[in-house]
């Protein structure tokens, strides 16, 4: 399936959940929020929630600002 | 002997506390635009600051580092903003997200009006606030020097009304004392200034007129010596805080004389 990750299209496995998604790219799943189809989803939920092809996942985290 | 009593006497001011948090700080200092992360830890450090802001920003695929390994989270509060957000939809969305992170429910709201100016949407801001505070965030909001605006998002529930100085990253200073003064004559939340500071003395004339802290980073950040800067407007603070807590003298046209007139 194809999933659409902060704006790059990627190819992925079916199944996937959001927290092995995290884990295929090595994202540090303590710092950074993710939104599914613009529904931020909590962490807790991450090993629950199976992406679907066309979904548009964002994973966001702090960097500097005023 | 009494003068050195005096001298070492501790002086004491009570906190700045916005919503449920509470403050001996009142300098807030942004994260963005040091020459590197080392010299803003050092910044952070020379500063005094207990809150510092952040920006969220889609996560760099395969990019390890963040900016929190530089930020010790128990020795400073974490206060995101939603800078570059032009509507409350999206202003709403980054405090979202913000939030999940699971560091902090404070929010600083920034809605602004168009990218020349960096100015706020007055409109967009309001709306966002009064749907942010129903949603129980602590929300520390920017906005212009207007007073019946600042009123506004008082009424709307910030926790914190926090005018510019004068435009992001201008430097400029307070352009319109007049304006903060009115803002603070009838707030009931802190007056926090923040933006377009851009050197200490700026500092002292915000909490001289009476502002309960001020927010700043470019005027840091962008320093030849940030970490001296930073310095400097920790005691810039703390002195304009202490005249302001003093009571200052009268302006008055003509000169009075300090010494006895006559008598000799």
């Amino acid at each position: 399936m194809r999933i659409t990750l902060n704006s790059e299209l990627k190819e992925c496995p079916d199944g996937l959940t959001i927290e092995r998604l995290l884990d295929l790219y090595q994202i540090d799943k303590n710092r950074t929020a993710v939104e599914l189809n613009l529904e931020v989803i909590p962490r807790k939920e991450h090993s629950k929630r199976t992406l679907k092809d066309s979904d548009v996942v964002e994973v966001v985290t702090f960097v500097g600002g005023g | 002997m009494l003068a050195a009593v005096e001298i070492g006497k501790k002086i004491e001011d009570k906190k700045i506390k916005i919503g449920k948090y509470e403050f001996t700080s009142r300098l807030f200092v942004g994260t963005g635009k040091y020459p590197s992360m080392d010299v803003m830890k050092e910044a952070l450090d020379a500063s005094g600051t207990e809150v510092v802001t952040v920006a969220i920003r889609r996560v760099k695929i395969n990019d390890t580092s963040t900016l929190l390994d530089y930020i010790d989270t128990k020795k400073y509060k974490i206060l995101p903003n939603t800078a570059g957000c032009y509507s409350a939809e999206e202003a709403i969305r980054v405090a979202h997200l913000a939030r999940e992170m699971g560091i902090s429910d404070m929010i600083k709201l920034e809605v602004l009006g168009d990218e020349r100016t960096l100015l706020p949407d007055p409109v967009e801001t309001v709306k966002a606030t009064q749907i942010l505070v129903k949603e129980g965030f602590t929300v520390l909001v920017y906005t212009s020097d207007d007073p019946i605006i600042a009123r506004k998002l008082e009424d709307a529930g910030a926790m914190s009304v926090m005018p510019a100085g004068a435009p992001i990253g201008s430097g400029q200073g307070i352009l319109n004392k007049n304006n903060i003064r009115i803002i603070l004559e009838s707030a009931r939340v802190p007056v926090i200034v923040d933006a377009g500071v851009g050197t200490a003395s700026d500092v002292t004339i915000a909490m001289e007129l009476g502002c309960e802290g001020v927010l700043l980073n470019t005027g840091i950040a962008h320093a030849k010596d940030p970490v001296l800067m930073a310095r400097a407007m920790k005691l810039a603070c703390e002195s304009g805080r202490f005249a302001f807590l003093s009571g200052r003298i009268p302006k008055r046209l003509y000169a009075k004389a300090s010494s006895p007139e006559k008598d000799f």
